[in-house]
């Protein structure tokens, strides 16, 4: 089927909001748009990181999943206090598939899950006591952590625990690394407001400890991975491609990071900004203070690949634009075999996309790569910048919706009918049931990774297999079906 | 008085941005810009203007500085 036209789109956005009352379809109107790819900014159309409507169903996090899971949750080696009522802390448990290299206990410490458990006596008389007792045991228990993150749940913030203090008493008296960081649940609409606030504690509490130490030895080519956080292995194909082309990755962070490759980052020459959404913050404050500029880039698809390599070796002399042309070069029968194959298969399909902050704009290339239509996308959780970045990304009259609602997602995807939805857990079984191919792409499905040319591979591979399921034939019940003859060979 | 960072994007243009309004704009104008001074009032490509007292000398960007909204 043809995609919309512009005004079919419009009417679609208008047909689904005329359920609500009028003032909720007033807001929810501001977050829909038409894309019109000539279009220099998203700010006139489509209004983002505001407050979800009450009474309808959005899929964001807090503040405290920002810092904790997202942000501060791949640094391996520290253990990551989640301070205050247990729920919280519970509920990060290694939920997200950050994969991190080592032996529990002795150098990774990401897959400890560690909560101050507040009761009610803790809420009256506070809970600081408590937070020094916990590093205190900590402190016996793992004897190699390299540091703690104290990550305040809603609670801290309404009763005013002294978490800063702590830290700085604590941490002299240890002489290990703790950062408080203030990401209460209530703070912010979304969990952007959380990244924003893990990037200004990394700021003040990690970058500054080497200042002035210049016995890391630098080269010209050193880089910083910066906000790819190794869903599924997502960093380690990234930085062997890195590595190909000749430049020295001196810190991940934070996807398998580690505390001192944080403090490191500050040497570096470039930081290569993998999601723009949520560390662009700190590569901001490094360029300000530390002078190191940043790029954003995609490793999504070969033609992204290509595109952010050669970006990347204009950063550089010579030798790495020889490099980046060499791996091109040697990679292209791999990644043209996985398009031979799958793109057959896959050529003309309709994708819509509901994830995050970045990822549908970074994953359009992909999904173009093996001949997919993306014919819708959307953020939970994105701000201007991010949609001023999709507009050229997607197709025109394609729709674009801002922190959708569960009856507006059931709603465009009835009637745009795509053949393969990706967004995440929370929606992936109410659409499976109704019948729609579904990948989840904020953990990959349990698989991955997708960045880089072996990821690519794996991606194409998940998709074919996903799409062209014979389970969806099976989804109507034998009498529900149309008349046609249902045992028709796959 | 917002909190500006401005900064140069990848064409050498001046760039203005308050990450707490997700303003992210490229300066059009500077109504000083020599070598001895910087600032005065400034626009914004989506036409709103701010200013700050001129600089003296040029600040080196990227830099933070804080801005007055021109209503």
């Amino acid at each position: 089927m043809a995609a919309l036209t512009r005004e079919e789109t419009q009417n679609l956005i208008a047909e689904v909001l005329a359920i609500y009352p009028e003032k909720a379809k007033k807001d929810r109107a501001k977050h829909l748009m038409v894309n019109d790819r000539s279009l220099e900014t998203a700010k006139k159309c489509i209004t983002s990181n505001r407050k979800a409507v009450p009474g309808v169903m959005t899929i964001r996090g807090c503040a405290y999943a920002g810092s904790r899971g997202v942000c501060w949750g791949p640094i391996k080696d520290m253990i990551h206090i989640s301070h205050g009522p247990v729920g919280c802390g519970m509920y990060s448990t290694m939920g997200r598939r950050h994969y991190m290299n080592g032996t529990t206990g002795a150098d990774i410490f990401g897959t400890i899950n560690v909560t101050s458990d507040f009761q009610e006596r803790d809420i009256v008389f506070g809970g600081d006591k408590k937070l020094k007792a916990i590093i205190d045991e900590l402190e016996k228990l793992f004897p190699l952590v390299k540091g703690y993150t104290i990550q305040s749940e809603c609670p801290i913030g309404l009763i005013g625990d002294d978490i800063e203090s702590v830290a700085k008493v604590k941490g002299a008296e240890i002489g290990k690394t703790i950062v408080p960081v203030r990401c209460e649940g209530f703070r912010g609409v979304s969990q952007s407001l959380g990244h924003h606030i893990a990037n200004d504690s990394i700021r003040d509490w990690v970058l500054p400890t080497l200042d002035g130490d210049d016995s890391f030895e630098t080269t010209p080519y050193d880089v910083n991975i910066l906000a790819d956080y190794n869903i599924g292995g997502d960093i380690w194909p990234s930085r062997m491609l890195l590595e190909e082309i000749g430049l020295r990755v001196i810190s991940q962070v934070p996807g398998d990071g580690t505390l001192i490759e944080m403090q490191r980052s500050t040497k570096a020459k470039l930081n290569l900004l993998h999601c723009y959404r949520s560390m662009n913050y700190v590569s901001r404050h490094m360029e300000e203070k530390y002078g190191i500029p940043w790029m954003e880039y995609n490793l999504f698809g070969p033609t992204k690949i290509e595109a952010s390599l050669r970006a990347i070796a204009e950063r550089f002399d010579d030798q790495i634009k020889e490099g980046v042309e060499r791996v091109l070069a040697k990679y292209k029968p791999q990644w043209q075999a996985v398009v031979d194959k799958y793109r057959p298969r896959l050529e003309g399909k309709k994708v819509m996309l509901y994830v995050g902050g970045l990822r549908p704009r970074h994953i359009i290339g992909a999904y173009e790569d093996l001949g997919m239509e993306v014919v819708g996308t959307g953020y939970e959780f994105a701000h201007n910048d991010d949609y001023d970045r999709t507009i050229k990304e997607m197709g025109d009259a394609t729709l674009i919706y801002d922190d959708v609602t569960a009856y507006e997602l059931d709603e465009f995807v009835k009637r745009l009918k795509p053949d393969l939805i990706g967004s995440g857990i929370k929606e992936k079984y109410q659409f499976q049931k109704m019948g729609f191919p579904f990948r989840q792409m904020h953990s990959w499905d349990y698989s991955g990774p997708y960045h880089g040319y072996d990821g690519f591979a794996i991606f194409a591979r998940d998709m074919d297999m996903t799409l062209n399921n014979p389970c969806w034939k099976e989804i109507k019940a034998p009498w529900q079906r149309a008349a046609a003859p249902a045992s028709v060979a796959a | 008085m917002p909190s500006v960072m401005v900064r140069r994007n990848e064409d050498g243009k001046l760039l203005f941005y308050v990450a707490k309004k997700d303003l992210e704009e490229v300066i059009t104008a500077v109504e000083r810009d020599t070598p001895e001074e910087w600032g005065g009032e400034v626009t914004l490509s989506d036409g709103e203007t701010f200013y700050i007292d001129p600089i003296s000398p040029p600040p080196t960007f990227p830099t933070t500085l804080r801005f007055k909204r021109v209503d």
